[in-house]
């Protein structure tokens, strides 16, 4: 058995920095590289985009990344992990497939898939937010299970250089390589726990390193510009030692770490994956070095009997503009140009929502100290039923330039398509995950 | 009073209308004051323009940590509110601009 592994995170979302993954390996000695690619909205939003053509629906640039860190996997023989196949993991194998033929370079994909349950979607069954029967939420366009790492074992068994998969737990992208070179059993509690607070700690990749914590004076973080994305040196009993490429930016200390720990856990007694419900709680992280952190301790229990699917539907459009005012009265001019805004347009949007930024957009009235900003921007938004109603609300702050207080510069408008999403539970057993095999073994005169 | 910014260090994270925030103590002896003060009550009246569920609290004290869990905080939800910063990822400065009786 191997003494360490080591598995890097090199994307905590699909916009993540494309440079900083082809650094981490090119020169990080690692075994796996994970790339985490799916926000809630990504994959709906995907789903989409193969509805309107069957070979899309993965990653927006996959073709970027795989095209970049092929030929450096195969050079260093690193293994790729990640959810980057979104709606459409045989599409996405598919172009990958492409893109090493194109560039020489055999390759053997293995795409997971089983996580789409849209068909078996039951409306009257509950959503875990609101208790509210599913088909309130309409029209659904995605529903998509969380699979565990033992989805992703006879991937990696298939020896494929590639693995691609769609909705997978963030964690169990890293938890599966462990258990499939280590042969930690789906019982095995304690590791699996360990190995889940490790992926959790590196799923969003940058934030393990200063990203998302900087705060300069109080939290002072070098070389941001060029920050280094994480790896882990896993042991086989799941203690771990977190790190980062030498002379790459950022840095990785206990309160970097600790902030990534707790990030977005709603129980640190009890967090809840696919593969184990992880106690947190009793994890500690020491720091061994500089940009060295040691994480030992993670204790689980057995993992939840049903599996979260992720729920999207189409929620209308939204619809906003802004403009900006400066000066003595800058406060008094944003505020007038809103109310104009709401007199002109209450009745037409049941929710309207004014910010005045620079003021009190983020949190209200709550902590309002300054009187007398210098600049405020006036932004107003509201959601529709269409694109052209949701346009509506642009053009009327734009029409604040010639028709609202003075001053009034820089406006902006924006329409967007919303994807809202609700979570509900689906039992395992009707949940089945498949993997499909597509390799490029090189021409015949490479082959001889 | 000092504000809890001076003490401790803040995360913010979300799922769907759940807002998580970390209270971590820069110094591991200020941890007992942080557990005594920043209760989940404390939060609730802090926050109260901005959250609008319950807020549960775990305590963490090998990590010298406090997580709080903030129900109906977002709006709506990350996917569907109206608001510029959806996620709240700000939240955590909101609330380290507690103030901290010594």
């Amino acid at each position: 058995m191997r003494e360490t592994l080591r598995l890097g995170g090199g994307a905590g979302f699909a916009g993540d920095r494309l440079d900083a993954p082809i650094d981490l390996a090119e020169r990080g000695e690692l075994d796996y590289l994970v790339l985490e690619c799916l926000a809630e909205r990504t994959i709906a939003l995907a789903q989409l985009r193969r509805r309107r053509d069957p070979a899309a629906g993965y990653d927006a640039r996959l073709a970027e990344r795989i095209e970049s860190l092929l030929p450096i996997l195969a050079r260093r023989r690193v293994r790729l992990l990640g959810n980057f196949g979104a709606a459409n993991p045989l599409a996405a194998a598919d172009a990958i497939v492409a893109i090493a033929s194109r560039l020489g370079l055999p390759v053997k994909v293995a795409a997971v898939t089983g996580d789409d349950v849209l068909e078996m979607l039951d409306p009257d069954a509950p959503t875990m937010e609101t208790g509210v029967a599913l088909s309130h939420y309409s029209p659904i366009v995605s529903a998509n299970a969380y699979l565990g790492a033992e989805a992703m074992l006879p991937a990696l068994a298939s020896g494929a250089d590639i693995v691609v998969t769609g909705r997978v737990a963030d964690p169990s992208l890293f938890v599966a390589p462990l258990m499939h070179e280590y042969g930690w059993a789906p019982d095995d509690f304690d590791r699996l726990a360990c190995g889940t607070a490790v992926g959790h700690l590196l799923e969003c990749a940058g934030q393990l390193c200063g990203g998302y914590f900087a705060d300069p004076g109080r939290k002072d973080i070098p070389g941001m510009a060029n920050l280094g994305f994480p790896y882990a040196d896993v042991a086989p009993n799941g203690d771990a030692l977190l790190s980062k490429v030498e002379g790459t930016g950022g840095r990785i200390t206990l309160a970097t770490a600790t902030e990534q720990l707790l990030y977005e856990v709603t129980d640190p007694h009890g967090y809840l994956t696919p593969d184990v419900t992880a106690d947190f709680s009793t994890v500690s992280l020491t720091e061994v070095g500089p940009d060295r952190i040691a994480v030992r301790g993670a204790r689980g229990r057995p993992r939840p009997a049903q599996l979260k699917v992720s729920v999207g539907y189409l929620a209308g459009y939204l619809g906003e503009g802004e403009i900006g005012y400066a000066g003595a009265g800058a406060l008094g001019r944003a505020h007038l140009g809103g109310e104009i805004i709401r007199e002109r347009l209450a009745r037409r949007f049941s929710q309207l929502r004014i910010d005045l930024i620079g003021s009190t957009s983020l949190h209200g009235r709550s902590f309002d100290s300054g009187e007398h900003p210098y600049e405020v921007r006036l932004r107003v938004a509201g959601r529709a039923g269409s694109r052209d109603e949701a346009a509506v609300i642009g053009d009327e702050v734009e029409a604040l330039y010639t028709n609202g207080p003075a001053g009034g510069g820089g406006a902006r408008k924006y329409v967007s398509e919303q994807i809202g999403i609700v979570s509900t539970l689906i039992d395992r057993s009707r949940v089945s995950s498949a993997v499909t095999i597509r390799e490029w073994r090189g021409t015949h005169a490479e082959a001889l | 009073m000092p504000k809890l910014y001076e003490l401790a260090h803040c995360r913010a994270g979300d799922k769907g209308n759940t807002s998580t925030l970390s209270v971590i103590a820069y110094r591991a002896e200020d941890y007992p004051l942080l557990a005594r003060e920043v209760t989940a009550d404390a939060v609730a009246r802090h926050l109260h323009a901005i959250v609008r569920g319950e807020i549960r609290r775990y305590e963490l004290p090998q990590l010298r940590a406090l997580q709080f869990v903030c129900e109906d905080a977002l709006a709506g939800g990350v996917t569907t509110s109206l608001a510029l910063d959806a996620h709240g990822k700000s939240l955590s400065s909101a609330l380290l601009e507690m103030e901290i009786p010594r």
